[in-house]
């Protein structure tokens, strides 16, 4: 890289990747606790897309009944940590809570199950679960991620004998590796993995199916297997000058940043980030928090089209992060390392039959920016190549796995699948949800087959 | 494992929360619902004289933004046929035989016409009948409910017209509204009830509208007393409990009831004698949902201090009720103020030195303000710290060290040996001499 921003003093990248949200104190989540209204059947639940208790654990923190509170949250949610931090709230329950419709703010749910969560690590995560005695059966899940970790927490509950099976040297998925630290550090993350753990779930990490174990071997060692292998990299750009020192996916950056070695992570002075959404405002605020001088977002459609939630939009802006809408990379300029990126302006055409406006380059519009460092987050590949490597396993045409609605069973009976890899990339709580699913999904398959056997 | 079962006066429930006589009691289809739900019995909706209920009856006390915090009502007993009432009792009985279905009963004061329904309740198979003599409304001015529970010798007469031909246990549900409830509790005594129930509703009008001039319940224009309930009215609840509990004229099993809204309220109760609970108010505030964190919590609870059945703690805190004159004057306590976590709203300071003792200075430093006790004229009121709104900030400690103590009935004694006098010079010598000094 040609020019390094300089590195920050300790105390600084502290302050930079500090909680957005920082905890309740006791007084403030009793007092928050006690403004929810217990509503019957209540909004916020049905917008969780893991169907939360809401209202019935938020009335367990008025009473004090926190061991109570955090039960009912896990009945639902396998990973109410990472989502209590870094759930995009307001499009979900909060956007839900009625005292929106009042005009009034919405109930804290996030903050509140964070100081549930909490509260239930800090004392040393008492049981509270009843787990069924071992029925002999085994099932090997394929990542460690949210939709993993779901499944796996679920399926050991009810007896089965579980290992999952994770690439990485440290487990957790995008939980430990993806999520913004000043939302969530990776320490939370691993916290989850250890409940899960302690249900007795063995995760066998830097283990890569497909490579280390075959998948034919892995079929043969389960009685059934759940895949909840997520997604892949940022795609090329296929533009000119990708190759050069400077530019680097958005996932390789960040997972660099979730070291949480700071100092270690360089970034350039000046910073472009290609692509308008999550995962671009991430990669951009996380650039701009290490040090970088000047960060762009560049995006050829409009904020209109940016599919970055508009809390996340907020954050850039205030982060002083600066907007290139209607502006597509033409090539990356540089001799041995980035120099600048040339640009063109583009116009939105009329939307066709799909609602969709197509851009298109306006010509003599070119424009370079000087910088130093370029990171891809245009989307994330699906891991295709492995996916479809797996026999009797259907994919759709967007690479995503095709599983049945309610069971999560993929066209080979015995693999069942959830997450992103299914989804083509959502959130932390869909993928909870997914998990969770599947391991009933599993439950109800293996069930039948050995009353089949009888 | 936690055992949360109860036995109140002969009458069997699995958790002791029940649905007190009221509204939510109301049918078969309310206690069925509420049983579905987890409650452990319930007290049927009192039954009895032919009524007729006004539409408005209910009035809420809303206080700092909380919804009912206090419940007015002018509602009179079950305005149901009895026939409808009883076949339901029955019904519901037979659907439920591991709850305690208990039918609360009010009717006028005739021998017969008591003998008459005590039999029909007996029939329809419930665990208890509880006698009604708390209404404070309607009913008194008919010569029944609270009308009878504020005449000891009334209810002694109509306890004992039940109690003679009663082949199951009774329980008699106290008014608050007497100066002494340990009177009627041994009148109830007296005649052979099995068990005393309080509290019911406190006499009160809700409000007036500061526009109409109406009272709030406004009934087409007219107002009047109504039976008030709900959080507000716990710590009188507890208070007459206490009474009826420590009474050895009494000892009888209790069932409490007064502003119970979650399990934490409950064990009050239980620590204070009550053999089990019934709750109105919340369950009419959020429905019959709210017994599934009465009994998490309370299990919770329970697991977490070593106690596996309610009996290990029941009364428990009664042998700490006591005279005035038998307190510690020589307990010494004073506030302490918490520098680190003060966040300099001086509310402190104003109350002490309003209407306490004036011994909170303000001063400034570092540009904020200051406030630190002066702790030789502390008289350790704790004012301060029930105003501080940050927690554990100001603490009460105790500073002596526990080798001196008197409590007032001791130190008159002695002045009494000794051929003194109680006068302010003698009481400033006493003080003086333990370093106590009153400005
Ligand atoms: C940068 C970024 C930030 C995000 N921020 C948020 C946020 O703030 N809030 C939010 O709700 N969502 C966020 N998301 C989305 C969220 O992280 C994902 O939706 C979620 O993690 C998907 O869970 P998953 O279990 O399906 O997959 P992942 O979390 O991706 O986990 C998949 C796991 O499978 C392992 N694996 C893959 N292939 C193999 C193999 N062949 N053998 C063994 N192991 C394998 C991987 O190493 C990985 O650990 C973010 C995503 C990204 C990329
Ligand atoms: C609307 C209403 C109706 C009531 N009706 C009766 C009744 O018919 N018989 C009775 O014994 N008590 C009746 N009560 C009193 C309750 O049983 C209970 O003693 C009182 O409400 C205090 O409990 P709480 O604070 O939990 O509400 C009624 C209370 C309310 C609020
Ligand atoms: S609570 Fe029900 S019965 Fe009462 S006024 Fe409202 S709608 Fe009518
Ligand atoms: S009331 Fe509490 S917070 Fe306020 S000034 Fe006094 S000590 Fe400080």
């Amino acid at each position: 890289m040609k020019n390094i921003a300089p590195k920050l003093q300790a105390d600084q990248y502290e302050r930079n990747f500090s909680d957005l949200h920082p905890p309740f104190t006791q007084n403030a989540a009793t007092t928050e606790a006690l403004r929810c209204l217990y509503c019957y059947d209540s909004p916020c639940m049905k917008a969780c897309p893991t169907h939360i208790d809401i209202s019935t654990f938020i009335k367990k923190i008025s009473t004090g009944n926190l061991l109570g509170s955090a039960k009912t949250i896990y009945q639902s949610n396998w990973v109410p940590l990472t989502c209590a931090k870094a759930c995009p709230v307001d499009v979900l329950c909060e956007g839900a809570c009625v005292y929106n419709v009042k005009g009034e703010d919405p109930i804290q749910i996030g903050r509140l199950q964070r100081f549930v969560i909490e509260n239930y690590f800090e004392k040393g995560m008492p049981t509270i679960f009843d787990k069924l005695p071992n029925n002999g059966k085994s099932v090997g899940i394929v990542g460690s991620g949210p939709a993993g970790l779901a499944c796996g927490a679920e399926l050991a509950l009810l007896g089965y004998v579980v290992t999952i099976y994770e690439a990485n040297k440290i487990p957790g998925g995008l939980n430990t590796w993806g999520i913004a630290p000043y939302k969530m550090r990776r320490e939370d993350s691993l916290k989850e993995v250890e409940l899960v753990k302690s249900f007795g779930v063995d995760i066998k990490t830097e283990v890569m199916i497909g490579k280390t174990v075959k998948v034919d071997d892995l079929l043969k060692q389960h009685d059934a297997v759940f895949l909840g292998v997520g997604l892949g990299e940022s795609p090329q750009l296929s533009i000119q000058g990708e190759e050069l020192s400077g530019v680097i996916g958005a996932l390789d950056f960040i997972e660099k940043v979730k070291t949480e070695n700071w100092k270690d992570v360089n970034v350039g002075k000046k910073v472009a980030v290609i692509g308008a959404g999550n995962t671009s405002i991430d990669a951009a605020t996380e650039a701009k928090r290490l040090g970088a001088e000047q960060v762009y977002i560049i995006y050829r459609r409009s904020d209109v089209e940016m599919s970055a939630y508009e809390f996340e939009y907020q954050l850039a802006k205030k982060d002083g992060i600066v907007f290139h809408f209607l502006t597509s990379p033409k090539q990356i300029i540089g001799k041995d390392s980035v120099e600048g990126i040339e640009c063109v302006k583009m116009k939105l055409e009329e939307p066709d039959i799909r609602g969709r406006r197509k851009p298109i380059p306006i010509s003599g519009s070119e424009f370079t920016i000087n910088v130093d460092m370029v990171i891809k987050a245009i989307g994330q590949e699906t891991k295709s190549n492995f996916l479809s490597s797996i026999p009797n396993v259907t994919l759709d045409e967007e690479g995503c796995v095709i599983v049945d609605q309610t069971s999560y069973q993929t066209t080979n009976p015995k693999i069942f699948a959830g997450g992103d890899c299914i989804n083509g990339g959502k959130e932390v709580v869909n993928a909870a949800y997914d998990g969770k699913r599947a391991a009933q999904g599993i439950h109800a398959f293996l069930s039948d087959q050995s009353k089949g056997e009888k | 494992m936690v055992d949360l079962s109860v036995n109140c006066a002969g009458i069997k429930s699995p958790n002791p929360f029940w649905l007190a006589s009221a509204p939510p009691s109301n049918s078969a289809y309310q206690n069925c619902k509420a049983f579905e739900k987890g409650w452990g019995g319930t007290v049927w909706k009192t039954i009895g004289e032919p009524v007729m209920n006004v539409f408005n009856r209910y009035g809420g006390l809303d206080y700092n933004g909380q919804k009912i915090f206090g419940l007015n009502n002018i509602e009179l007993i079950s305005d149901r046929p009895i026939e409808t009432n009883f076949r339901e009792i029955a019904e519901t009985k037979k659907l439920w035989p591991d709850r305690a279905v208990v039918v609360s009963l009010m009717v006028e004061s005739k021998r017969e016409t008591w003998h008459e329904i005590v039999k029909r309740t007996i029939d329809t198979g419930c665990d208890g009948i509880e006698l009604n003599y708390g209404c404070p409304h309607g009913m008194s001015e008919r010569g029944m409910g609270a009308a009878v529970g504020q005449v000891p010798e009334y209810c002694k007469m109509i306890t004992e017209w039940v109690t003679e031909i009663s082949t199951i246990p009774v329980l008699v549900k106290l008014t608050p509204n007497v100066s002494n409830i340990q009177l009627p509790a041994r009148a109830a005594k007296a005649a052979g009830a099995n068990g005393i129930t309080l509290i019911n509703t406190i006499n009160s009008i809700i409000g007036v509208n500061l526009d109409t001039f109406e009272l709030k319940p406004n009934v087409g224009g007219k107002g009047g007393h109504g039976g008030y309930a709900g959080p507000a009215v716990k710590p009188i609840a507890l208070h007459l409990l206490s009474q009826v509990a420590i009474d050895p004229e009494v000892n009888l099993p209790i069932s409490g009831i007064g502003g119970i809204s979650n399990w934490r309220d409950a064990l009050e109760f239980i620590l204070l004698g009550s053999s089990n609970v019934q709750v109105c108010t919340a369950v009419m505030h959020h429905g019959f949902r709210i017994v599934e964190d009465m009994i998490d919590g309370m299990t919770n609870w329970m697991n977490e201090k070593g106690i596996t059945s309610l009996d290990q703690i029941r009364g428990k805190s009664l042998p700490r009720i006591d005279n005035f004159g038998n307190f510690d004057l020589l307990n010494r306590t004073i506030a302490r103020i918490d520098q680190q976590k003060c966040i300099h709203c001086n509310l402190c300071y104003v109350a002490c030195e309003d209407t306490a003792h004036q011994c909170i200075d303000l001063t400034e430093e570092n540009g904020s303000s200051k406030t630190e006790v002066r702790e030789k004229d502390c008289v350790g009121c704790a004012l301060c710290s029930l105003v501080c709104p940050v927690e554990n900030c100001i603490s009460m400690v105790r500073i002596d060290d526990g080798s001196a103590s008197k409590t007032w009935n001791q130190l008159n004694e002695e002045f009494r040996k000794s051929g003194k006098q109680m006068t302010w010079e003698e009481l400033a010598k006493f003080q003086h001499k333990h370093g106590i000094e009153i400005h």
